[in-house]
């Protein structure tokens, strides 16, 4: 009798790259769910259009370069860089944006680089960056949240909204669509109106804008579910949590009327989807234990620095990609110490 | 004495893997059916291959020695049964290259008649260490942990590291593996004594026996031959079940904390390591005076019908063990000799049981499924998570792929004990011990290469340097030549001697010249004229005055004209 013969170890593999991303869009769903019950059907079409989209990018990428397309495609990675742009981008966004923002988030900044794991950059952010100091207008118009909005769109309008660009009836974009609670807050903040006056607004709930708080807390509960399931480390959603919530009530507390208190900056924007979605990219953020807290909370630094004195209102896809750029070199300086190693590794 | 409360400490990384060692102790013990023939390696241990004693034809006894140790690292191998020696020949051997080595085949007779057996040693405490190396030497016990190290080597401590700490492993962290968990639970006593031989031989203050938790019983026999023997120096430890415990280094960590230095030995921190199994085999040859022919092998595995732990001799065929395991199941696609994480994969059952054989597993595909193609790698950490060794797996995966071997090394290739915690994780199926295996392979490779580029330069240039100096002598002579014939042109002779001593043509004719004069000169002095020049007239003495005297003008002009020309 002959064997077949492999080299070890021999043991059944518990983990996979499918499985993997297939957790992480398990987890992203109940935030995504509370996006659509707050902001509507559009950002449930723009799911399915950057789907569709990533998928048939990936797909033709693969066919360019003479690759299988089934293994690549069947392993999730190109839904989910879809769902996390969907969810990051304006609810009525046209649908031509979308398809311009998944394709060169696919081709450009993923198989152009050699496809999954070999991109520098993450490519949901990197094409919501480039949509944004393209289109801004298109891209910062976003609807109110459920409980403020008095013309809600069916999921049809909405869908001809996105398709066709044509507004229902006796509805124009002002009407329709209104600033986000970040530009909101710092618009008004840089007209040097008091925060406890600005406060006092309709649009804020108890920590962050209202339906966005919501929203975050849904993408928290999803960002604990991978922890749980340890596709994701505590490292980078904590350092980039704390160090923004740390500075943040720094400002706050040394001009609690210029600079809005920490929990503010953590439930609103995309914080949340950020710490646990974004940042956590496996391929193009820091590795290392000690690079990851430097990391994550780099990033949480630079949130609050953009979005307080830069020219964007939310700054998570800004701060990623900045630090996207640094994570080779923080990862070459933050080598662990091997084992009967003396001191504390190369510093 | 009840147990004693002892700190432990973790290492980085390591899994939690499900166990599976049930399997094969639902069976008691067993023997193994002696075989027709017994296929002996000659090299069944780290270094030297033994030297063949015997020669196709011989009959030999049970315990004879086959092959005595060849040079310091080398362990003798000895026959397992009686019968007559049919070949000393290539065989197929249980090795990860699946290459054939020297093996002495024995056609077993039956009659398991022992040979001369080695003098017994039960008061082993009175005898001289020395005698007591030399036995375990001569009864060819190497590290039956799997890395069968001649252990007579490394109970011979040196004398800068004074060993204060024996460590016994009885953790074997390896799934399926129950062989060294039967051989505690069942022969605890012998086990001590073998621990009491080796501290005794390197002077050890204490020992730290541990054992995983998942095997209770043998955690239980233990302490109770413990405590029955009163070996109060012993320390019984319960360690957490977490591969790779069993690791040397991972043990040693668990147990005192200290790390063994990367590229070192656990005697440069004062400590000694064996395993259960080799602290058995050395009793048995110590005290019993059986050297090293059989051992306890586990048979496991979805492959075979009844896993199992049997006692088979040394070189008999891997294939009568699974028969006496059931047989192979109809699921079975993989043969592996270790465990599932480090062992490796046979591609035939007609290879023998040697000294480090410690487990079969006959695995079907859910158990060892084929990893399927490697995805890329998406850089999730995870390996390093696993990595007992705290390494970087995925960035020495990245250098070994290009090569970049300088780069891999350093990020500490050499520190990685291939336990394959890291591929074990991997989401990407990536087989990344296969990745530092093939690196290391290549750095040797490429040192042996710099070590042999290194020895060609270096004779090279030494033959460069030989060429130079005989090139520069032969110029120094003849310069030497040259100059010792330009002197006499320069200043002309003034003398007849130094114009002698500077032209043998001229001092020749000078001697000759001589000889005639004084030839000359006797004649006359005896008044003999040369008759021919007797009665002469004036004008013929005359004649011949001129011509003598021409004759002396004429050579010395020629020698003149000669030097001139010259």
């Amino acid at each position: 009798m002959r064997f077949t013969t492999i080299t070890s170890p021999h043991s059944d593999r518990p983990n996979s790259v499918r499985k993997t991303m297939l957790l992480v869009i398990l987890a992203l769903m109940p935030g995504a769910a509370a996006m659509i019950w707050f902001f509507g059907w559009g950002i449930l079409i723009n799911m399915l259009l950057a789907s569709v989209t990533a998928v048939a990018c990936e797909a033709l990428a693969m066919r360019l370069r003479k690759r299988p397309v089934l293994p690549v495609v069947g392993d999730f990675s190109a839904v989910l860089t879809a769902l996390l742009f969907a969810v990051a981008v304006p609810p009525l966004l046209p649908w031509w944006l979308t398809v311009l923002g998944v394709a060169f988030a696919i081709l450009m900044v993923k198989q152009i680089y050699g496809g999954l794991g070999y991109n520098p950059f993450n490519p949901a952010m990197a094409a919501y960056v480039l949509l944004l100091v393209s289109y801004p207008v298109q891209m910062t118009s976003w609807l109110p949240p459920a409980m403020l909005n008095e013309y809600p769109l069916t999921f049809l309008q909405s869908a001809s909204v996105i398709f066709t660009g044509a507004l229902p009836d006796g509805l124009d974009w002002d009407t329709l669509t209104m600033a986000t609670p970040l530009d909101a807050m710092f618009t008004q903040l840089d007209q040097s109106r008091m925060l406890s006056e600005i406060l006092t607004q309709p649009l804020w709930g108890d920590f962050g804008g209202r339906g966005w708080e919501w929203a975050g807390n849904w993408f928290l509960l999803g960002g604990l579910f991978l922890l749980y399931k340890r596709v994701i480390s505590w490292h980078i959603p904590v350092s980039m949590l704390g160090s923004l919530l740390v500075i943040a009530m720094l400002f706050h507390f040394l001009d609690q009327e210029a600079y809005p208190f920490g929990m503010f900056h953590i439930f609103t924007g995309g914080t949340l989807l950020g710490a646990f979605f974004i940042a956590t990219d496996p391929v193009s953020a820091c590795t290392t234990r000690k690079g990851q807290l430097l990391y994550g909370a780099s990033i949480g630094l630079l949130v609050f620095i953009i979005r307080t004195w830069g020219g964007y209102p939310d700054a998570v896809a800004f701060a990623v990609l900045l630090m996207n750029m640094a994570a080779p070199t923080i990862d070459y300086y933050t080598q662990p110490r091997a084992f009967g190693h003396p001191g504390a590794g190369r510093d | 004495m009840s147990k004693q409360k002892h700190t432990l400490y973790r290492f980085h990384g390591g899994l939690h893997l499900p166990d599976n060692k049930s399997q094969s102790l639902k069976l008691p013990l067993e023997q193994v059916a002696l075989p027709k023939q017994l296929i002996i390696p000659l090299q069944q241990h780290i270094g030297e291959s033994a030297e063949p004693l015997v020669k196709v034809g011989d009959h030999v006894l049970k315990g004879d020695m086959l092959a005595k140790p060849q040079g310091y690292v080398s362990a003798p191998v000895h026959a397992s049964s009686s019968g007559t020696v049919v070949a000393i020949e290539a065989q197929p051997i249980p090795h990860p290259s699946g290459l054939r080595a020297d093996c002495v085949v024995i056609e077993t007779d039956g009659k398991e008649t022992w040979g001369n057996q080695l003098e017994p040693m039960p008061d082993y405490r009175e005898v001289d260490p020395s005698l007591v190396r030399e036995r375990i030497r001569n009864a060819g016990i190497v590290g039956m942990g799997g890395a069968a190290f001649p252990a007579s080597v490394k109970l011979t401590p040196g004398q800068e590291n004074p060993i204060h700490t024996l460590i016994i492993n009885g953790a074997e962290c390896e799934p399926y593996i129950t062989c060294d968990d039967l051989l505690m639970q069942t022969q605890a006593e012998k086990i001590l004594l073998g621990v009491d031989i080796i501290r005794r031989l390197v002077g050890a203050e204490r020992c730290l026996f541990g054992i995983e938790d998942n095997k209770p019983k043998a955690i239980e026999q233990i302490q109770l031959a413990v405590n029955e023997a009163g070996f109060d120096w012993i320390s019984v430890i319960a360690i957490p079940t977490l591969y790779p415990s069993g690791g040397e280094k991972q043990l040693i960590k668990v147990l005192t904390d200290q790390e063994i230095p990367s590229g070192s030995i656990p005697a440069k921190i004062g400590m000694l390591c064996h395993n259960v199994t080799t602290a058995f085999a050395i009793a048995e040859a110590v005290v019993d005076g059986k050297p090293l022919i059989s051992r306890y092998v586990t048979v496991t595995g979805n492959g075979v019908r009844q896993p199992r732990n049997l006692e088979a001799l040394i070189g008999t065929p891997v294939a009568a063990l699974i028969a006496q395991a059931g047989g192979y199941t109809d699921q079975v696609t993989k043969l592996i000799v270790g465990g599932p994480m480090m062992g490796f994969t046979l591609t035939t059952d007609q290879v023998p049981v040697t000294k480090a054989t410690n487990c079969l597993l006959a695995a079907d595909s859910h158990e060892a499924p084929d990893p399927g193609p490697a995805l890329p790698c998406i850089r999730c950490g995870r390996c390093a998570d696993a990595c007992p060794a705290n390494l970087l797996p995925q960035q020495m995966y990245w250098y070994a792929r290009a090569k970049d071997l300088e780069k891999v090394q350093e990020y500490n290739l050499f520190d990685c004990i291939e336990c394959g915690c890291c591929s074990h994780v991997c989401p990407s199926h990536i087989p990344l011990v296969q990745y530092f295996r093939f690196a290391k392979t290549e750095s040797w490779a490429q040192e042996k290469e710099q070590r042999a580029a290194e020895r060609a330069r270096q004779r090279h240039e030494a033959q460069l340097a030989r060429k130079e100096r005989l090139e520069a002598e032969r110029k120094a002579k003849l310069r030497k030549k040259k100059e010792a014939l330009k002197k006499p042109v320069r200043k002309q002779p003034d003398s007849d001697v130094a114009g002698a001593e500077a032209d043998p043509k001229k001092a020749a004719i000078a001697a000759a010249l001589k000889r005639a004069a004084e030839k000359k000169a006797k004649l006359a002095e005896q008044g003999i004229a040369p008759k021919n020049q007797a009665n002469l007239s004036d004008s013929q003495q005359k004649a011949i005055d001129r011509a003598d005297q021409r004759r002396t003008e004429n050579q010395t002009d020629a020698v003149t004209s000669e030097k001139q020309g010259e």
